[in-house]
C-alpha cells in the first residue's frame, strides 16, 4: 500500500471515535444540555469494551457493554444536571473525573494486553478504484459511524423527532407549553450521548489501537466537545471537522513519510494546537455563533 | 408523585456545612461497595484512605505538604468559578510555572545567589499567568470557549515538559531518566517544620487564602467578578465588563497555579520531573467546589483532599489499590456534593397526588 493510500485509509479510522462521540454530544446539546463529561464516558467505555472483548472475544458484546457503561455514567450526570438542577459544567467535570478513575481501575489488570482487530470489509467495486480505493476498505464501525452522521443530519433537519429535540433545546418553556415533556426528552438525549461516547471509547481501545494503555483516550473526548462547536451544531460540518482531526492525528506518519525529523512531542501537540486555533477562528464570528448556538444550552430547567 | 424544588430564601451556616459532610459520607459508602465488588479489602482500603493519613506526625506532615499547592490553586480557581469563568487548565499552568522556575537552576546548576529563589518563584508565577493569558486573550478577542482552550493548553504543556526532559533539559548524569539536574541549595525553599518536607510555601498558601477572604468580604472586586459572570448585561450597566472578569479570573488562576508549580520544584522535588504534578490542577477544581467556592471552605477542603492523596498512596501498598482509586473517590465526592447542594439550597416538596 502506498503512503497516500495508508493516510487516506487511516484518516477515516482515526476520525471515527471522534465523530461517534461528537454526534452523541450533538444530540445532547441540541436538546439544551451541555455534558462536558465526554472524556470520562469515553474512557470508561474504552476500559469496559476492552475487558469484555478480551474475555468474550466478541467485539459486538464489547461495544454493547461499553454503550451501557456510557449510558450509566451519563445517567449520573442527568441525575445531577436534570434532576437536581446542578451546574452543568461542574456536573460534567465530576463524571469526567469519575469516568477516568473508573477506567484506570477497571483496565488495570489488563495493562499492555492486546486484542485481535476485527477484519475489514471492502466495498465491492469502490475499493478497487485508484487512489481513493482505500477509503472503502474499512472496518464496519467506520461505515456505520459515517452512516449515523447522515442519519442524524436527516433526523434533526427533516423529521418531527428532530423538530421536537430542537424545540426543547431552543425554548424549553414553549416546548413544555405545547405539551412536550422537556426533562424526559433531555434525559433520553443525554443517555443517547452516553451510549455513543461509550462506543466511541470501545472503538478506540478494541479496534483503532487494540491494546490497553491507561489514559489512552488522551483528550479525544475534549476534542469531540470542541468539534461540536466547530461544526456549529450541524452534523455535516462536525463530520468534516472529525476528518480533519483524523488526518492531523496521523501527522507523525505523514511527517515521517516526508522525511521530516520533528520532535514527536511537537506532532503530538498538533491536534490540540489546531483545536485552539479552529475554536478561535470559528467562534470569532459572533453573529454566526449566535445564530447557531442552542439557545438554552447549559441552563437548568425546572420540570 | 411529583417532586419539586423550591429555592430557600436564606441559608444558615451549619446547613451549608452539611453538604460536604453528606458528600463525604456517601462517597465513602459507595467506594466501600465498589472496592468490595472489585475484590479488594474494602475496610482496609477505606482505613488507609481516610484514617491513616492522620496517624503519626510524619503522615500529618505529608498531608500538610500536599495541602499547600491544592489550597493555592483552588483559591485562584474559585475566583473564576464564582464569575462563571471556568479555568480547568490549572494543571497546565502549574507545569509551565514549574518549567519557568526550573530554567534558572537548570542553566545555573552551580548558582548560589540569594536572588535565585525569589527569581524562580516570580518566573513561575509569571509563567503560569502567561499560559492562562492565552486562554483569556482568545476568549475576550475571539470568543473562544475558555474551558476547551485551557484544557488543550494543558495537553500541550505536558508535551512541552516531556520534550524538555527527554531532550535539552535532561540531566546528563541522570542515567537517562527523564528529569533535570538536582537543584543547588540556593534554589530550594527553606523547611518550615524541622524533620519534615514541609517548606515555607505552606505559609504562602495560607497568606493567599487570607487575602482571598479579605478581598471577597471587603472589596468591591469580588462582587464585580460575580456580576461579570452571572449577568454580563447588568454588569455592563454597572460599569463592569465581562472582559475584565475573564482577564482577572484567568490571570489570577494561572498565577496561583504557576506559583504552586514553582514551589513544587523548589520544594519537595528539588528538580524538574515528569511527575511534577500528580493531578493537583484537576484535584484543585474539586477542592474549590467542595469548599463552596469560599476561601475559608477551601482551606478545609484542601486539607481533606490532601489527606485523600496521602491515603491513596497508603492504600496502594496496604490494599493493593491503583492510584486511580483516589480519582474515583474524588469524582464520587464531587458528584455527591453537587447532588446534596440541591437539597440544601432548596426545600424539597413531595406531592403524592400526582401532577400539580
Amino acid at each position: 500500500m502506498t503512503i497516500l493510500a495508508f493516510i487516506l485509509a487511516g484518516t477515516l479510522a482515526a476520525a471515527t471515535p471522534l465523530l461517534l462521540a461528537a454526534l452523541g454530544e450533538l444530540i445532547t446539546e441540541r436538546a439544551g444540555v451541555l455534558n462536558l463529561g465526554l472524556e470520562g464516558m469515553m474512557a470508561l467505555g474504552a476500559a469496559v469494551g476492552f475487558v469484555v472483548t478480551y474475555t468474550t472475544h466478541s467485539h459486538l458484546l464489547g461495544f454493547g457493554v461499553a454503550a451501557l457503561a456510557g449510558i450509566a455514567l451519563s445517567l449520573v450526570f442527568a441525575t445531577l444536571a436534570l434532576g437536581f438542577m446542578a451546574n452543568q459544567v461542574a456536573a460534567g467535570l465530576a463524571i469526567g473525573v469519575l469516568g477516568q478513575g473508573l477506567s484506570s481501575l477497571i483496565g488495570k489488570p489488563l495493562e499492555s494486553q492486546t486484542l485481535d482487530a476485527p477484519g475489514k470489509w471492502a466495498v465491492p467495486v469502490l475499493a478497487d478504484l485508484p487512489v481513493i480505493g482505500p477509503l472503502f476498505d474499512q472496518d464496519v464501525v467506520v461505515y456505520l459511524t459515517f452512516g449515523l452522521a447522515v442519519a442524524i443530519w436527516a433526523v434533526l433537519n427533516h423529521s418531527k423527532l428532530g423538530l421536537i429535540i430542537r424545540a426543547v433545546g431552543e425554548n424549553p418553556h414553549a416546548a413544555r407549553a405545547i405539551g412536550f415533556r422537556v426533562l424526559r426528552i433531555r434525559l433520553v438525549a443525554v443517555a443517547f450521548g452516553g451510549a455513543l461516547a461509550g462506543m466511541a471509547g470501545a472503538y478506540a481501545s478494541t479496534i483503532y489501537t487494540p491494546l490497553w494503555a491507561d489514559g489512552m483516550i488522551a483528550g479525544r473526548g475534549w476534542i469531540a466537545v470542541a468539534l461540536v462547536v466547530f461544526g456549529t451544531w450541524a452534523a455535516g460540518r462536525i463530520a468534516f471537522g472529525a476528518l480533519l482531526f483524523g488526518a492531523l492525528s496521523l501527522g507523525g506518519l505523514i511527517a515521517q513519510a516526508a522525511g521530516v525529523a520533528l520532535p514527536s512531542q511537537l506532532l503530538a501537540s498538533l491536534p490540540y494546537a489546531v483545536t485552539i486555533v479552529m475554536l478561535a477562528v470559528i467562534s470569532s464570528n459572533r453573529r454566526r455563533m449566535r445564530l447557531n448556538t442552542v439557545a438554552s444550552l447549559g441552563q437548568p430547567f425546572a420540570g | 408523585m411529583k417532586i419539586t424544588f423550591e429555592r430557600r430564601a436564606a441559608l444558615s451556616r451549619p446547613v451549608l456545612l452539611a453538604a460536604p459532610l453528606i458528600a463525604l459520607g456517601l462517597a465513602m459508602l459507595t467506594s466501600l461497595i465498589l472496592f468490595a465488588a472489585l475484590g479488594k479489602p474494602a475496610g482496609q482500603a477505606l482505613y488507609s484512605l481516610l484514617l491513616e493519613p492522620f496517624v503519626g506526625w510524619y503522615n500529618i506532615s505529608e498531608v500538610l505538604l500536599k495541602m499547600g499547592p491544592l489550597m493555592l490553586i483552588a483559591q485562584g480557581l474559585a475566583i473564576g468559578f464564582r464569575a462563571n469563568v471556568f479555568n480547568i487548565g490549572a494543571e497546565g499552568q502549574l507545569i509551565i510555572g514549574a518549567l519557568c522556575a526550573s530554567a534558572l537552576p537548570v542553566y545555573f546548576p552551580e548558582g548560589d545567589s540569594p536572588l535565585m529563589l525569589p527569581a524562580m518563584i516570580a518566573l513561575g508565577a509569571v509563567g503560569g499567568a502567561a499560559w492562562a493569558a492565552i486562554a483569556a486573550g482568545l476568549r475576550v478577542r475571539f470568543n473562544a470557549n475558555e474551558i476547551l482552550v485551557t484544557l488543550m493548553l494543558t495537553l500541550i504543556a505536558t508535551q512541552v515538559l516531556n520534550y524538555l526532559l527527554l531532550g535539552p533539559w535532561k540531566d546528563p548524569h541522570g542515567f537517562n531518566f527523564p528529569q533535570s539536574v538536582t537543584f543547588p541549595d540556593a534554589a530550594l525553599l527553606p523547611i518550615l517544620l524541622a524533620g519534615t518536607r514541609v517548606n515555607i510555601s505552606l505559609l504562602g498558601a495560607f497568606f493567599v487564602s487570607a487575602l482571598a477572604y479579605v478581598m471577597m468580604r471587603h472589596r468591591f472586586s469580588g462582587y464585580q467578578l460575580l456580576v461579570g459572570g452571572l449577568a454580563p448585561r447588568a454588569a455592563r450597566y454597572a460599569g463592569f465588563t465581562e472582559a475584565r472578569a475573564v482577564w482577572v479570573s484567568l490571570l489570577l488562576g494561572g498565577l496561583m497555579a504557576g506559583l504552586a508549580g514553582a514551589c513544587e520544584v523548589a520544594g519537595p522535588l528539588g528538580q524538574l520531573q515528569r511527575s511534577v504534578s500528580t493531578g493537583y490542577g484537576y484535584s484543585a477544581i474539586i477542592v474549590a467546589y467542595l469548599g463552596g467556592l469560599n476561601p475559608l471552605g477551601i482551606v478545609v477542603s484542601a486539607f481533606l483532599m490532601a489527606a485523600l492523596f496521602i491515603g491513596g498512596d497508603n492504600a496502594m501498598v496496604s490494599a493493593d489499590l491503583p492510584v486511580a482509586a483516589v480519582f474515583v473517590f474524588q469524582g464520587l465526592l464531587l458528584v455527591f456534593y453537587l447532588g446534596s447542594l440541591t437539597f440544601i439550597r432548596h426545600r424539597v416538596i413531595l406531592n403524592w397526588a400526582g401532577r400539580a
